[in-house]
């Protein structure tokens, strides 16, 4: 059925911290391979050893540059996100002109110092009112009542691809192997997995982080670890003025050091005023030169 | 937006089709007036022949709409979500056409055609009766207006597209759809030597050609004016000046084939002139022609169609090729 299910109360799903994530894509290598074998896959490539391998990926690492950043403040939660003429993001190779392209002193590189590299996971945010799902024709997708995790009954889906065009994020990639559309499916073969330990009842993204840049909760419940770190740190959501009020937040990068300044001179302990053993004075002297 | 040839073909064939099925419906509801003609038989004729012409072409184009899914062999199952889905309600109003279609076009060939009498109302059959009334004509025109408002709103009700979620684009497939079957009816009109070739289809298609240029025009200018703002698409634009400065993948993958189609908006000028002028000009020209001089009449008839398809069909390809969607914005794209 693809009409909505009424609000559910537990909202599942994922909140990715901009501010660690390091660009190493190991979040999709591990949900590729997970999804590849789950109940969800396969996820064959065509050409996949060839010169133009071309596949399902339910999760894409963009990596995009922050110029003209202002005063080391970082209120994305908080200042009023209004429209800008134009997207925020300019397109790779357009002329760059940071305002404030000083460089570091005495960096043999002109390094701009407002300038910051975000490395930023695209997948399902498991909208709460998905457009991908109402416009299915044959109820292959749906939104389930448990949990509000958004599926493709693979068996169903006739692959139109209606749903990919209705969705904004992206986070549906049509199978041409498979003749179906495929998406995240927050790994739920994993997560209700009784079979597998505890601690790796998580979607494979999540465990296979190595900056712990990504978690997995109940966004529903104001008390869980995920809706306060989302508290805490101004998590925000994707396009919310599309208004499919999307599921998953993202936690804004925090304000970094601004590096033209020279650093803060450390100073260096006093010596130690205690008498000693003649050994050590002597490393102390030749250390000290 | 990827224009694929056959949901190209369907959208155009098949508007033409429930366009044609518009018009039968209509002359049947004027079958009463026309059959104290002398020449009634020559109406239902012309009733049946635009039925039949209806027929192939949807049926040509919901073939072809086929061919775009990734599994055809489920396409029943699209059958099913009328509550939620346009697609879904589309595909329901498709196949309840056929039905006063298909009745309408029994009653043509048995009552009509094999007697040479006019739709008979009056037939002892009741079947034919029903099948013949103003009645199933109604229907017809009223399902057929519908599914061409269903396929309409399965383009519109997409917001993350712009050149397709905004007010021009149902009236556009409805004028398109009756202006290529207004088109088809002069050319089934010599075909058959119906006696309707008035003057009044030939000022009719004059006036659907103008309002199919006006409208497109109209929405041409809503695509050239910057749009309302574009989508923040990361969230970062609080922050500074985002720029895309990695792809996430080295090759084309589905998204940005399907979504990210640049090729037609550098010629997009000419295509449109091309429209203007060979898809509406053209036919508009050839009725005022038809009018002064009735007997070009019927070369001019097929030159109408030629040119007024070919035209919707490149004002179909553009309407996918000059549409760009939100999802590119995380690709670096400067407008959604």
């Amino acid at each position: 059925m693809t009409t909505l299910p009424p609000p559910t109360a537990r909202k599942l799903g994922l909140v990715i911290d901009l501010d660690i994530c390091v660009g190493c894509h190991a979040c999709a290598v591990a949900c590729k391979e997970w999804n590849d074998g789950g109940s969800f896959g396969p996820l064959p490539d065509s050409d996949p050893y060839g010169a133009e391998p071309d596949g399902v990926w339910f999760n894409r690492v963009h990596t995009y540059e922050i110029s003209g950043i202002g005063n080391g403040e970082s209120g994305i939660a908080g200042k009023p996100r209004v429209g800008k003429r134009e997207s925020g993001i300019e397109k790779a190779g357009a002329a760059h002109k940071s305002p404030c392209a000083a460089s570091i002193p005495h960096s043999p590189l002109p390094i701009p110092v407002a300038t910051q590299t975000v490395h930023f996971p695209r997948s399902c945010l498991h909208c709460e009112t998905p457009a991908c799902v109402t416009v299915c024709p044959t109820g292959a997708s749906y939104k389930r009542a448990e949990d509000g995790i958004v599926l493709v009954d693979e068996d169903k889906c006739i692959g139109c691809q209606l749903c990919a065009w209705a969705c904004p994020y992206g986070a549906r990639e049509f199978s041409a192997k498979r003749g179906v559309m495929q998406k995240c499916t927050l790994c739920v073969d994993r997560i209700y997995n009784e079979t597998l330990e505890p601690a790796d009842r998580q979607p494979a993204c999540v465990k296979a982080c190595p900056t712990r840049a990504r978690h997995f909760g109940d966004l529903g419940d104001e008390n869980s670890n995920v809706s306060k770190l989302v508290a805490e740190r101004g998590g925000y959501a994707l396009m919310p003025e599309l208004g499919y009020q999307p599921v998953n937040r993202y936690l804004p990068p925090r304000p970094r050091r601004d590096a033209s300044q020279p650093k803060p001179t450390s100073h260096p302990e006093p010596p130690d005023e205690m008498p000693m053993p003649p050994l050590l004075r002597w490393i102390d002297r030749v250390l000290s030169r | 937006m990827r224009p694929t040839f056959s949901i190209i073909f369907f959208t155009v064939a098949s508007g033409a089709g429930y366009g044609l099925w518009i018009l039968s419906g209509w002359l049947s509801l004027l079958a009463p007036r026309l059959a104290d003609d002398r020449n009634a038989w020559a109406a239902t004729d012309l009733v049946g022949a635009a039925l039949c012409a209806g027929f192939l072409l949807v049926s040509a184009g919901l073939f072809s709409s086929l061919a775009h899914l990734g599994q055809p062999q489920r396409a029943w199952r699209a059958l099913s979500q009328w509550r939620s889905s346009w697609l879904s309600r589309e595909g329901v109003a498709a196949l309840l056409c056929y039905i006063p279609a298909g009745a309408m076009l029994l009653a043509c060939i048995l009552g009509g055609w094999a007697t040479g009498d006019a739709i008979d109302t009056r037939s002892s059959n009741w079947l034919l009766r029903m099948a013949g009334s103003r009645g199933a004509g109604g229907i017809l025109l009223l399902l057929a207006i519908v599914t061409l408002f269903c396929t309409a709103n399965i383009y519109a009700s997409l917001k993350p597209i712009r050149a397709w979620h905004n007010r021009f684009v149902v009236p556009a497939y409805l004028v398109l759809g009756i202006y290529s079957g207004v088109l088809w009816l002069w050319l089934l009109i010599g075909m058959t030597q119906a006696p309707t070739t008035s003057s009044s289809l030939l000022i009719g298609i004059c006036a659907a050609a103008i309002a199919a240029g006006l409208l497109k025009l109209a929405y041409w200018q809503f695509l050239d004016k910057p749009g309302a703002a574009a989508p923040d698409a990361t969230g970062l634009g609080a922050l500074g000046t985002v720029r895309s400065v990695e792809q996430p993948h080295t090759e084309e993958n589905y998204l940005t084939h399907e979504m990210g189609f640049r090729l037609a908006r550098k010629h997009a000028r000419k295509l449109r002139a091309l429209v203007l002028a060979f898809g509406f000009g053209m036919p508009a020209l050839l009725a005022v022609l038809a009018l002064v001089l009735p007997s070009a009449g019927a070369w001019a008839s097929w030159l109408a169609v030629l040119f007024g398809m070919g035209g919707i069909f490149i004002e179909r390809w553009l309407f996918f090729a000059e549409a760009k969607h939100v999802v590119m914005l995380f690709y670096g794209a400067r407008s959604g």
